[in-house]
This record gives structure tokens, C-alpha cells and sequence, in this order.
């Protein structure tokens, strides 16, 4: 079974040590939540699992594959604090780059990932007439739509409603159901099934 | 090749719906042209002599005002870092912004140049050259402004410090080229001057995108 393993990773930012020697195994098909006081280093892991920093030493590894190679970083999708999206293109034109950047699919797909979000109607508006939700949206369907299988999610639920939170949860859940793994923070309650926890 | 022509036309269709970012370096460019014959001199002598050097300085300066933003938006948004984490190459993602940056700013003040050429007195064969010149240089341009631009990516108010990052390294591709659209008009040969700016081009169109990439990369840590 495929596995990420993580061994003996230390990251230290400025004169902080956030954490040091930390080893971890995450199995397809595992929902693991990162739990932790405000910089406590959970975005700063997740940087380093996704390959955008490296930590100060340790290994990351996917199938043999360690970070940064391209078999893992195609395995990957990250979606950090800020939304990804330029304002001047539609949630269409981003959401395409955003998937093209990843795995190119098809805009039938696309088209369909946003009406699933609850974007529908709103295929060709200009991102800066978004609300934060909406913004938030176009990138998670840019998630749902790619083909990686470790999904690393820095508090996927921000500015979202509770209908966009349980879409996002369902989409997590089927997700790790069909052998991907997803790693997420999130300082809400959370009400996936079988979720483990990582406190930092 | 595909991501390579994808960045580029999602680059060029943000410049074209945000036309000020395009615009602004190019007004500069001719304002700064133009008013050169107020402060000198109006006489034909006078301004054909330093015609070249004032459109090569002018130019150089323009393309150093619109460099802040080839990676400032992508780093705000977080686009940068989907970049980062993309199986593609990031010094082929790179190499496509740069290639709209050249495309949004080199093409248009090749060509401006004939126009504020005349408008200096350059003769035809001056012209000629200086569009060369133009050609084969602006590119590299663009390409030793992108690492200057990806190492001040994180840093507000940079733009100073843009300056004396890049200009140093503008500097030969200054005085060759300007040489070369000065020694055209006296009737000498050039080729060393061209051969020099192309030298150029192929070197930092071989290191740039590389470079580049490091220096997003320590950006984004």
C-alpha cells in the first residue's frame, strides 16, 4: 500500500525550533488532521510536504519518491492561505491554469467541477467580483478535479459556509475512500469519519 | 510545451485586461525620449549624435519600471506557489512569463524606436542598426530582470534595490549596443557589437530561467 513517509523532519523558523525529529507514516486512504496553536508549525509542514520549503532536515518520501522529484510532485496538491487566483481572469480561466498547472482536464469536467462547488452561473465572472467563499471555491474544485493523490489543505474550510463545508468534507472523505490521502488543518470542528490526529 | 504556452497566454490576457501595467512603461519610455531635444538642444547635429545612447538608456529604464510586477501578483496571489509545487518545470514556467514580459514590453519599444528615432534625427542606417540592437538585446533584458525581480519577490518597496541588483549587469549590454548604433552612422563595421549582445542573449537565455527559479524558490522558503 502506498504510504508517505515522513522521517525525522526538523524545521526551524528564525530563532524558533517548531518542531524537530518528527517521523510520521500517512497510508492511502488516511484523513490526518494537524492540530495546533498558532505557530506551532502546521502551515510550515505542509510547505515542506509540498515540496513550496524545505525543512532544515529529515526526509520526505512517497513510494520511494522523495519531495521535490516529479513523480511526487504530481502526486501532490497544496492549497495554501491565499486563494491562487488572479483577479482579472474568470473562475473558468483560473480554474483551467489552476488544473493545467496540475493535470490538464477537460473544460467539460471543469465546467461541472464548478457547478458542483456551487459556482454555477458563475463561470465567466472576473475573480475580483468574488466574495472570499466564492474565491476559496475555484480552488477547491481545481482540488477536486486533480488527479493527485495526497491532498495537503491549510485550513480548506476559511470563509466557507456550512454547505461549502460539508461538500469540502464529502469531497475528503470519497476521496481517502477511493486510496488518496489528505493532511489538512483547520482550527473549526471538524466532523470527518476516521480522522487522525497530528498535534504539534 | 504545452504549460509553456498556457502561462503565456493566461500572462498576456492579464496584461491586456489590466492595460496600465503595459502602458505605464511604455509612456515613460516616450515621455522620457521626448523630452531630451527641450533640455539639450533642438539642433539635427546635436541630437543624432546622442540619439542612441538617450532611446537605449531610456528603453533600459522603462523595461526596469514594468520588471516589480513580473512575479510581485503571482507571489501575492499564491499562484507562485502552485507553481512551485506543479510537477512542470519551474524554469520553463518561468521562461514563459518571460517571454510575455519581452513580448508586452521589448516588442513594443522596437517598435516605438524608429519613430522617436526620427524624431531625433537619427539617419536611416542608425535606425536600422538601433532596431537591431533592440531585438537582440531586449530579450536579455527581460531574461537578467527576472532574477532580479524573483529575488526581491518577498521584499516590499523593493524597487531601489531592483536597480542595483540589475542595472550593473545592463550595463555592458548599454555601451555595446549603443556603440554599435554610433559606429553604424560613422559607416564602421558592427558585427563585433552584434556578436557581443547575441553572446549575450544565448547566455542569459541558457542561466536566467535557472537562476531564476533558485532565487523563487529561497523567495517563497
Amino acid at each position: 500500500m502506498s504510504s508517505l513517509n515522513i522521517h525525522n523532519l526538523s524545521c526551524q523558523r528564525g530563532y524558533n525550533q517548531l518542531f524537530d525529529s518528527l517521523s510520521f507514516q500517512v497510508h492511502a486512504g488516511d484523513i490526518l488532521r494537524i492540530t495546533g496553536t498558532n505557530g506551532s508549525g502546521k502551515t510550515s509542514l505542509l510547505k515542506i510536504l509540498a515540496g513550496v520549503s524545505a525543512g532544515e532536515q529529515g526526509k520526505v518520501v512517497w513510494d520511494q519518491h522523495p519531495v521535490k522529484s516529479e513523480n511526487y510532485q504530481q502526486e501532490v496538491f497544496y492549497l495554501g492561505h491565499q486563494a491562487a487566483l488572479s483577479g482579472e481572469l474568470s473562475s473558468l480561466e483560473n480554474l483551467e491554469y489552476l488544473s493545467a498547472l496540475n493535470k490538464t482536464t477537460d473544460q467539460h469536467q471543469l465546467i461541472q467541477a464548478l457547478n458542483d462547488i456551487g459556482l454555477k452561473g458563475y463561470e465567466d465572472e472576473y475573480c475580483t467580483n468574488l466574495s472570499a467563499g466564492q474565491k476559496r471555491r475555484v480552488i477547491l474544485a481545481a482540488l477536486f478535479v486533480s488527479k493527485a493523490k495526497i491532498w495537503l489543505l491549510d485550513e480548506p474550510f476559511t470563509a466557507l459556509d456550512p454547505i461549502g463545508v460539508k461538500i469540502v468534507e464529502s469531497r475528503i472523505t470519497q476521496h481517502c475512500d477511493n486510496g488518496g490521502l489528505c493532511l489538512f488543518t483547520t482550527h473549526q470542528d471538524s466532523a470527518l469519519a476516521n480522522q487522525k490526529i497530528l498535534a504539534l | 510545451m504545452n504549460i509553456y504556452l498556457q502561462t503565456l497566454n493566461r500572462d498576456l490576457r492579464i496584461a491586456l485586461r489590466n492595460p496600465s501595467s503595459v502602458l505605464n512603461p511604455l509612456l515613460f519610455f516616450i515621455i522620457s525620449v521626448s523630452l531630451f531635444p527641450l533640455a539639450i538642444s533642438p539642433e539635427a547635429a546635436t541630437l543624432s549624435q546622442i540619439a542612441a545612447g538617450i532611446i537605449w538608456v531610456a528603453s533600459m529604464l522603462s523595461v526596469l519600471l514594468s520588471l516589480n510586477a513580473l512575479f510581485h501578483h503571482d507571489y501575492e496571489n499564491g499562484v507562485l506557489e502552485q507553481m512551485v509545487t506543479s510537477h512542470h518545470s519551474l524554469p520553463l514556467l518561468i521562461l514563459s512569463k518571460i517571454t510575455a514580459h519581452w513580448l508586452l514590453t521589448g516588442i513594443p519599444i522596437i517598435l516605438l524606436s524608429p519613430l522617436l528615432g526620427l524624431f531625433l534625427f537619427l539617419d536611416d542606417e542608425g535606425i536600422k542598426v538601433l532596431m537591431i540592437t533592440l531585438l537582440l538585446a531586449t530579450p536579455s533584458l527581460s531574461l537578467i530582470g527576472s532574477i532580479g525581480a524573483s529575488l526581491i519577490v518577498g521584499i516590499k518597496n523593493s524597487g531601489m534595490l531592483l536597480s542595483l541588483l540589475i542595472l550593473p549587469l545592463y550595463i555592458p549590454i548599454l555601451i555595446f549596443a549603443s556603440s554599435a548604433v554610433s559606429q553604424a552612422q560613422f559607416g564602421l563595421a558592427i558585427d563585433g557589437q552584434l556578436y557581443f549582445l547575441a553572446m549575450f542573449l544565448v547566455l542569459s537565455l541558457m542561466s536566467a530561467p535557472f537562476v531564476s527559479a533558485i532565487a523563487l524558490k529561497i523567495s517563497l522558503e
